[in-house]
């Protein structure tokens, strides 16, 4: 019998048997959604592919993008947690357990994509029984399948104590189905030392092992692109910018899905500031190393001037996918903003007007409506003075400046509420990457060599299938923490016990500086600071 | 051996795009009709391609018909994930279409966008039904798999029956695709690129010779001859 303390199992267990009205309905809703891309799947399955929007020369659409980009969230978990594990960064306990769903998820829904992609579903076993070694889907097909075992492996063994506990105090009410789950998924763990020694090791390996792996899988996402001679991505430094996107994109849903369940669950006292200033550090750094990647690979592009290859950054930069680019830099923006500023701003500047929440508003609807005046009309009025490429520059320095007074006035706000900032460039990190493979496979599919160049619109399928995975991703975690408790209950307890030994040890400090007198000297008065 | 391959001549050509019917005769390639025809789906398994060049009033127009390339070191058998596609002992690129998953993948990395899906399953009008080609190698390809150019593999199939019905050894003049039959210019030559008494080999020489994007290492075996 596993003892456990009582706040963890108000806090953490309990809840597991409670199931609101607001549970069922959620599951329904997804559910709905689910369904109908079920109905649309097989629509696409009876009439073929050509239910979508895809054609020459966009063969690759909407489905290889969100491929990319779930691959790109299971990121999250894994790789970020086997790094804070080995690294042994205690703050990461409360939310390795949320980390590594999303990692078995986000993997599962993503490689759902490729099967949506195929023209062949039923063959998909062929890539296994006649796979071609030299090719980069075969190594993806391996490198996801690895990680995939290796994640389940890694959710599973810090679930088993957990278990454990569960099986030991479940609520006499609990339906006998999930006792028996409990004790057997907990492999008649009984917590002594040598099952305590056992499970450290194997998690300790497991988190050394799976880093590499994770890497491989997103460099070979990128590989399959780079591998191919397509004008604008036929690069070296997809493999890293991948890497980098997707650790950044696994951060931004880590973020978004430990806030849900901090939330839901009220688990403030488990999921403290500490886990969101730490983390945020990282994000901040993941952002600043994505605009370095978003620089250097079109800016190679621009100063190239190659035939093939410029259309493509045209059409990012000024042609057709110009919103899609400047919303993700945009968004990008908005998240390193959100990130940086507030912190450094000095608590006395809140007196300034410029930091007034109001100015944020009002900036905020000038922007919307210069940019509204700027697209819907097409004949700006002119004065004597701007020409028309004169007036639209005005324009858009005026949307600019407009949206560095939202920033401004938002930051002071912003300063004190650290889950929602970032929240807030989660959301932002999110979008803008999906946005981001969108921009790095679409564009290059419309603009082939030799035949002209073409366009590329999703349908209505491809659009309720993406709807349908993201509804199955959250029904996945839903479900999986209605079952299992969302954070690790034996870590947590570990860390505790680490913290306690700690606070008795006694470090050698300095007696407190207001008992020192100061040295006089420099013109300094006595007590300034 | 045999190293199958073409050569086009691009003053000979006018574009009237009787290769791209013969070719949808001898092959059995769906009729798109124009919905998705003007979505991009329809199969052309040899495209006449219009290039334009400089502006108005100094326009010129180049047509180039361009069949499968059949590269000695192609792009699409490279990365396929099964081995659907291949390069036959006779330097010939084909897909099996009872292997092909529907990736994709050898679409997306193909530079001469040679390479066609089918995004439906394939239709004909009812009077053209009746006219399909018979030859079992060139039955319609099911749904969700990839076709392209074969260089007409059933006719030589057919050819080297045929030499050995008659007791004779095959000789690479005996059969020419369906689009070199059909050209109203005369301005396409097919032969074995290997025998260098060959008229296709002579031609590839030719000072005139060009290959499409040379630059990109994909050996193409398909040649032209300069216009002008």
């Amino acid at each position: 019998m596993l003892q456990i303390d009582a706040q963890d199992k108000a806090k953490l267990i309990d809840p597991l048997f409670r199931a609101g009205i607001r549970f069922w309905v959620a599951v329904a809703l997804l559910l709905a959604v689910i369904g109908w891309g079920g109905y649309m799947y097989v629509r696409q399955l009876i009439y073929g592919l050509s239910q979508t929007g895809m054609q020459r020369p966009a063969y690759w659409g909407v489905y290889m993008v969100n491929f990319i980009f779930f691959i790109g969230i299971s990121h999250a978990g894994t790789l970020i947690s086997a790094i804070l594990r080995v690294t042994g960064a205690e703050w990461r306990r409360p939310i390795t357990r949320v980390a590594e769903a999303i990692t078995v998820f986000a993997l599962v829904v993503g490689t759902l994509q490729i099967i949506f992609d195929m023209g062949r579903p039923d063959r998909v076993l062929f890539v296994f029984f006649y796979g071609r070694l030299q090719s980069p889907l075969l190594w993806d097909a391996i490198s996801v399948t690895a990680y995939l075992l290796g994640s389940v492996t890694y959710l599973y063994l810090p679930l088993i104590p957990d278990l454990a506990i569960l099986r030991d105090n479940c609520p006499p009410t609990a339906p006998r189905w999930r006792k028996g789950l409990y004790s057997l998924l907990s492999l008649g763990w009984r917590g002594n030392r040598t099952q305590w020694v056992r499970l450290e090791k194997a998690i300790a390996v497991l988190a050394v092992i799976i880093i590499p792996v994770a890497v491989s899988v997103h460099t070979i996402i990128s590989w399959i692109l780079a591998t191919t001679v397509q004008p604008g991505w036929h690069s070296t430094i997809f493999g890293p910018y991948f890497v980098v996107g997707a650790i950044f994109s696994g951060i931004g849903a880590l973020f978004m899905a430990m806030t849900i369940v901090r939330r839901l669950m009220r688990l403030e006292n488990y999921i403290t500031t500490r886990q969101y200033r730490n983390l945020g550090l990282l994000f901040i750094a993941m952002t600043a190393i994505w605009f370095y990647f978003t620089y250097a690979e079109h800016l190679t592009l621009a100063a190239g001037q190659q035939t093939a290859e410029f259309p493509v950054l045209a059409s990012k930069l000024w042609g057709q996918f110009a919103p899609g680019f400047w919303l993700m830099v945009l968004l990008m923006g908005v998240a390193f903003w959100v990130l940086v500023i507030p912190p450094l701003l000095p608590r006395r500047a809140g007196r300034l007007v410029l930091f007034n929440p109001r100015l944020a508003v009002g900036s905020g609807v000038a922007a919307v409506i210069l940019f509204a005046v700027m697209n819907y009309s097409r004949n700006l009025p002119l004065t004597a003075a701007l020409s028309q490429p004169g007036i639209r520059l005005t324009g858009w320095v005026l949307v600019g400046l407009a949206l560095l007074g939202v920033g401004l006035g938002g930051a002071f706000w912003l300063k004190d509420r650290l889950v929602t900032a970032t929240v807030i460039a989660a959301v932002c990190v999110v979008v803008g990457m999906w946005l981001e493979r969108w921009n790095i496979v679409v564009p290059t599919m419309t603009h082939p060599r030799l035949i002209p160049f073409w366009f590329y619109r999703p349908t209505l399928t491809e659009i309720s299938l993406t709807a349908a995975s993201v509804a199955l991703f959250i029904l996945l975690f839903l479900l999986f923490f209605k079952l299992f408790p969302a954070v690790s209950i034996w870590e947590v307890a570990e860390g505790r016990v680490i913290d306690e030994a700690r606070s008795r040890v006694k470090i050698p400090a300095p007696t407190p500086v207001g008992a020192v007198s100061r040295p006089k000297h420099w013109g300094f008065e006595e007590g300034q600071q | 051996m045999t190293r199958w391959g073409m050569v086009i001549d691009l003053d000979k050509c006018f574009a009237c795009q009787s290769c791209t019917a013969a070719c949808r005769m001898e092959n059995n390639t769906p009729v798109a009709g124009p919905d998705q025809a003007e979505r991009e789906r329809t199969i052309l398994w040899n495209e006449v391609l219009p290039f334009e060049e400089g502006e108005y009033p100094n326009v010129t127009l180049t047509f180039i018909p361009r069949p499968c390339q059949h590269c000695d070191n192609p792009p699409c058998v490279k990365v396929c994930p099964v081995q659907a596609t291949y390069i036959d002992e006779e330097g010939i690129v084909l897909v099996d279409y009872n292997r092909c998953i529907g990736c994709r993948f050898c679409t997306v990395a193909c530079p001469y966008q040679v390479r066609y899906f089918n995004w439906y399953a394939p239709e004909w009008p009812e009077e053209l039904k009746e006219h399909l080609n018979p030859d079992p190698e060139v039955a319609p390809r099911p749904k969700g798999v990839v076709e392209k150019c074969t260089f007409c593999v059933q006719r030589r199939r057919k050819a080297r029956e045929q030499a050995e019905a008659e007791g004779r050894p095959f000789n690479p003049t005996d059969f020419i695709p369906a689009c070199v039959q059909t050209c109203t210019g005369k301005a396409r030559y097919f032969g074995d690129l290997d025998d260098p008494n060959s008229l296709v080999a002579k031609l590839a020489k030719s000072p005139r010779a060009f290959r499409l994007q040379e630059e990109m290492g994909t050996e193409p075996k398909v040649y032209y001859l300069k216009q002008g």
